[in-house]
């Protein structure tokens, strides 16, 4: 607010700016499609173990028993590695930081075959079926009421995200696949608690999945929706963009005419 | 005077005008409403701002009272968004998603109301700080400042109690930190929430008792303290900037009628227009998504609106105290923030201009507005404070900093709780450092006007640069600053030897006088300035030059 | 103190006024406008008002016929806003612009019609005269004298006594506003063997229904019921619980012997700052984080607070299992949920 009385131009710069950030919230949203699961077989086993043991034991010891740098893997099931090496999670770029979805290192064969080899080493949720994430037949009013009971306390009502302790944060779901969402929910990947299908019934996940479909609709029936981070960007907004133009038609309507 | 020329000026007026004038006398007052003068300048329009926005807020909040239903009852939702369809919520929040949803320009209207709304407190914020720099406030207008700052202080609650009203998740939870807050108050907390909410939170009552401050209480006394505030504003004329013509006892500007009705009557469309097109475009609170109040929900980035969010910040960055006496709990996490930084904050703003004068015992009519500059400690408190309200604000905001840079939230809080005591002395030092220095630069000018760049060579061979003398338009704007020289000591001992007692007080006023006044850079006088013209009219300013 | 009191003329020097030390400069020349000197420029100012004033109105027509003919159900997509109301939209940009020409319509032709030469008005001043001062100390004291105000003690006195106390009943009218708070904010409806059942949905919960490093949102089975009756959502208010279940070993202490079920730990998911339902739970650190002030408690460490503006651990409900091996309270809380309240101790 500290608007220079004799520099008007710096107002255009300030509104400049502003409109410039505002318009960098409406980042592309991509839709690939995720990869089949498959059925595991014993040289996939193998074929898993030895990528394993390459890319993941160090972390995770050679018996994925765990380290002081990696959880253990035994019984976290199929689910587990397929959503984190399949968003690209995994391979970490080092202990202790949180993982971001990025695109994956491994392909979906070798995904698919780690995925075995995780399975293989103890009972664990396996990777949703279609069927699991088919949401023809889903409720999107119960959804919703499930989504803001469970789901927005860290990622936000409308699936923004939002900040957790000491730097880490629950991500946006803008861009999340229905089986990513389930496989989430069951795993409990990183710091996200797991909703087990016993509490969330596998129909009830469909709803939820079914409601974050609307969301990432992102439909906005009253105009541009600012990042829908909440009052902030609203009042960032009417600072900047709000009383900037009226700052620059002030300054016009009391500049001498010519 | 060539401006306002009726084509035939001995004409009395007719119809309407003499109607009126049969029954109240008005000609005489009313030409002389119309001649008057206002100045022209960009930050003058900011209370114009609010003041539209006020109107606007009026106006829309009308047309949402046709539609809302201010009541706690439990309805069905089967309006037309599907997402919420036969979901259980109040009547008040149905309402809400109805205006949204099924009242063609509703929406509109909504969005209107709650744009208007933060206009009308960002433009209040803004006004304040153009009228506190420039040093409006000053004897005669220490009133409307008073006026003002109680303005400003209950836009805040209505505006809080407009994003209460909707009742949906958000504004539920904002009143369960409200409620939270009146809890903690000593003695009377426990009733005074049981009272308010007809029980525990969040009871049947509150959004309908709400409704009657928000439309009813609050816009009543707001509307007539905007209309002493305006009143007071034509009766003492405005203040105007320091510049050629313009003196303490005179207005230099236009008309009012036709020009600045003209101007202000235009900016009232233009503030309308933009709060319009912004509420078109731009959408604001959209209530659907965050789903009718329960007490058992809530939200990631769960925020005010901005000017309760220094506030909320001022809760977030609060170390965690709380005492146990007798059985009686002192929430000093809540009391502090929520009651004694905003009690100390609004207390200390309404009584500055008696503090200020305190301290200047300046009694003379200030009509000249100060250039920031050339009060240098009142604009390095103003910045200050500026700056301590900025850390609170963007601690109100650590959760959406965190998100959006990826920075940890445990850290901002920790950064903010060191900033917020070693900022604004800075934010102070450097503020006026600024204005002295500007202060210095301007007196170089008088004195020795603009260097033009062209040398000159001297017939004993010394090379001197001519300086161009400043316009008599740039003269009056520098020369137009009343310093103000601090106060002399008093004597601890009076004429008859005695020991004076007031003089300990006096003692704490001359200090605070110095520390508001010694450092100022005084204005030329009139003899240094003659002095100075002399030599640049005899083209010698070479001893001006090597005495540098 | 020699204070400055007065800011009368003091004298006149080469010319130039001297208010109070202050120079005056006389109003600087006035540079005539293109369109005073211009016909031709006056002419297209004039034109360019009567465009806007003339859009103004064909888009305040457009705006309600918007308002009639665009559906208020249907989304535009509108780059980069994305899908929009497109009654909403349509109407709001129509009306907006109309209103906005206005304004600009009015300033221009002021700017480049109305006279632009400033005029100086002479500011009265703001203190009365003396005599008038005088004559308004002189009608108020005779006014105090013939109502003997300061002549009848006993009537000032009375009257001022009985003015102090008219306000009071205003305040005392205002006591069934509502209840008085009793230990209301001591109890829940948790009690012995109330059902602990997922929130939303409403089912009972086993033990095994819950993995370690999982999360349940949940309310105690008699919840409906209860809001039923009260017709509030009160209860909700202060009985909602997160279960969490934590590996056993990881679980330091918590707030009452075998209150936890199997690793089961049951807290209460209203904050004690200020009232905010909690339930960030990161199962890797056990933290619980509040969305509103950030306050953060250890739930493998008895809910105690180890970050933010609250004081006071998390509350939590002691559970076990009934026969048919569905989670249930032990009792009520051991002690009151939510923030702080001066009767707490």
């Amino acid at each position: 607010m500290a608007l220079s009385r004799r520099h008007p131009a710096a107002l255009f710069a300030v509104l400049f700016v502003a409109l410039g950030t505002t318009g960098a919230a409406y980042a592309a949203v991509s839709t690939d499609t995720a990869p089949k699961a498959s059925v595991a077989s014993a040289t996939q086993v193998d074929q898993g173990k030895q990528l394993f043991l390459e890319g993941c034991s160090s972390c995770h010891g050679v018996a994925a028993q765990g380290s002081s740098n990696g959880p253990s893997l035994i019984g976290v099931g199929a689910a587990a590695v397929d959503f984190q090496v399949g968003s690209g999670r995994m391979p970490l770029a080092g202990p202790n930081i949180q993982a971001v979805d990025k695109p994956p290192v491994y392909s979906e064969e070798e995904i698919a075959a780690m995925a075995a080899y995780v399975a293989s080493l103890g009972a664990g949720p396996a990777i949703p079926s279609d069927e699991a994430v088919d949401t023809t037949n889903a409720d999107v009013v119960l959804g919703g009421e499930l989504f803001r009971t469970n789901c927005s306390q860290c990622h936000n009502v409308a699936g923004r995200g939002g900040a957790l302790s000491n730097g880490r944060w629950a991500p946006n779901l803008m861009s999340s696949e229905p089986k990513e969402v389930v496989e989430a929910m069951i795993t409990g990947p990183q710091n996200m608690p797991v909703f087990s299908d016993k509490t969330i019934t596998p129909q009830e996940k469909k709803d939820i999945i079914r409601y974050i479909q609307e969301l990432q609709k992102s439909n906005n029936p009253g105009g541009a929706d600012l990042g829908r981070f909440g009052p902030v960007t609203e009042g960032v907004f009417i600072f900047l963009v709000g009383l900037g133009i009226l700052i620059v038609i002030s300054v016009w309507i009391g500049a001498k005419a010519r | 005077m060539s401006t306002v020329t009726p084509t035939n000026n001995t004409v009395a007026p007719g119809g309407a005008a003499s109607w009126v004038d049969d029954r109240l006398h008005a000609s005489g007052g009313l030409s002389k409403l119309l001649k008057k003068v206002f100045p022209d300048h960009w930050s003058f329009m900011l209370g114009e701002v609010a003041l539209y926005s006020f109107i606007i807020l009026l106006l829309s909040g009308t047309y949402l009272t046709l539609w809302f239903k201010p009541s706690m009852t439990e309805v069905i939702y089967n309006g037309s968004y599907m997402p919420l369809k036969g979901i259980k919520m109040s009547e008040a929040y149905a309402s809400t998603l109805n205006i949204s949803f099924d009242v063609r320009a509703g929406l509109l209207m909504r969005q209107i109301h709650h744009w208007a709304a933060l206009f009308f407190l960002a433009a209040m914020s803004v006004h304040l700080m153009r009228v506190f720099f420039t040093g409006a406030f000053r004897k005669p207008r220490e009133m409307n400042w008073v006026i003002g700052t109680v303005l400003l202080t209950l836009g805040i609650l209505e505006g809080f109690a407009g994003y209460s009203l909707p009742d949906d998740l958000l504004s539920g939870t904002g009143l369960r930190i409200a409620e939270g807050i009146m809890q903690a108050i000593p003695l009377v907390g426990t009733y005074l929430a049981m009272f308010l909410f007809g029980g525990e939170f969040p009871g049947n009552d509150f959004i309908s008792r709400l409704y009657s401050v928000h439309i009813l209480l609050i816009p009543g006394i707001l509307l007539a303290l905007v209309t002493v505030h305006l009143i007071m504003v034509f009766y003492q004329k405005h203040t105007q900037f320091p510049g050629a013509g313009r003196t303490e006892s005179n207005v230099v500007g236009f008309r009012l009628y036709p020009i600045y009705m003209a101007k202000a009557g235009g900016f009232f469309f233009i503030v309308f227009g933009v709060t319009t097109l912004i509420s078109a475009l731009v959408a604001i609170n959209p209530i659907w998504l965050y789903g009718p109040y329960t007490p058992s929900q809530v939200t990631a980035g769960s925020q005010p609106d901005w000017y309760m969010g220094w506030l909320d910040g001022a809760v977030r960055i609060m170390p965690n105290l709380e005492t146990n006496i007798l059985g009686h709990t002192i929430s000093w996490n809540l009391l502090v923030p929520a009651l004694v930084i905003p009690g100390i904050m609004f207390t200390s703003l309404g009584l500055y201009p008696w503090i200020e004068a305190f301290a200047s015992g300046d009694k003379r009519e200030h009509n000249l507005l100060d250039r920031p500059r050339n009060a240098p400690t009142r604009t390095a408190l103003g910045v200050m404070a500026i700056s301590f309200y900025l850390m609170l604000w963007f601690s109100g905001d650590n959760d959406i900093i965190a998100t959006a840079f990826h920075l940890s939230i445990n850290q901002i809080t920790q950064t903010l709780r060191i900033a917020i005591f070693v900022v604004p002395p800075i934010a102070y030092k450097v503020t006026k450092h600024f204005c002295l220095g500007l202060q210095r630069k301007d007196r170089e000018l008088l004195l020795h006007g603009y260097e033009s760049g062209e040398v000159l060579r001297l017939p004993h061979g010394e090379f001197i640069e001519i300086h161009k003398p400043v316009s008599l338009e740039e003269k009056a704007v520098l020369m137009g600053k009343a310093d103000i020289a601090p106060l002399p000591a008093a004597p601890a001992i009076d004429a008859n030897g005695v020991e004076n007692p007031a003089a300990r007080k006096e003692k704490a006023r001359t200090r605070l006088s110095a520390w508001f006044y010694a450092d100022n850079v005084a204005a030329p006088s009139a003899q240094e300035l003659a002095e100075a013209e002399s030599h640049a009219v005899h083209g010698s300013s070479h001893e001006e030059i090597s005495a540098h | 103190m020699n204070e400055l009191t007065s800011n009368e003329l003091i004298g006149s020097k080469d010319g130039i006024d001297v208010v109070s030390g202050l120079p005056v400069y006389p109003l600087g020349h006035h540079e005539p406008r293109r369109a005073d000197l211009d016909p031709k420029v006056a002419k297209r100012a004039e034109r360019q008002v009567a465009t806007m004033f003339g859009i103004s109105a064909l888009s305040i027509i457009g705006a309600i016929t918007c308002y009639i003919v665009v559906p208020n159900d249907k989304l535009v997509y509108i780059p980069p806003i994305g899908p929009v109301n497109a009654n909403h939209v349509t109407v709001g940009v129509l009306f907006g612009l109309g209103i906005f020409l206005i304004g600009t319509g009015a300033i221009h032709w002021a700017k480049k019609l109305m006279p632009d030469v400033e005029v100086t008005e002479e500011r009265h001043t703001y203190t009365s005269s003396p005599e008038d001062k005088a004559a308004f100390g002189e009608t108020f004291r005779e006014g105090k004298q013939a109502s003997g105000f300061s002549e009848f003690k006993l009537i000032r006195r009375t009257l001022l006594g009985a003015m102090a106390l008219f306000p009071l009943p205003l305040l005392v009218f205002l006591r069934d506003l509502g209840p008085m708070p009793g230990t209301k904010l001591r109890e829940t409806i948790w009690a012995k063997d109330i059902a602990i059942v997922t929130d939303a949905t409403y089912r009972k919960i086993r033990p095994e229904d819950i993995p370690v490093g999982g999360l349940v949102n949940a309310v105690p089975a008699n919840l409906l019921d209860v809001e039923e009756q009260d017709g509030n959502l009160n209860a909700r208010g202060k009985a909602s619980i997160i279960l969490v279940r934590i590996a056993p070993a990881e679980i330091v202490s918590q707030q009452g012997e075998g209150w936890d079920y199997q690793g089961i730990l049951a807290y209460s998911k209203i904050c004690t700052h200020v009232g905010c339902p909690i339930s960030l739970y990161q199962q890797r650190t056990h933290h619980l984080l509040c969305p509103c002030h950030q306050s953060t408690f250890d739930l493998a460490d008895s809910g105690n607070v180890v970050f933010g503006p609250a004081a006071r651990r998390m509350p939590q409900l002691p559970i076990t299992v009934d026969a048919d091996g569905y989670l249930v309270a032990q009792s009520d809380f051991h002690e009151p949920i939510g923030p702080s309240f001066w009767e707490r101790g």
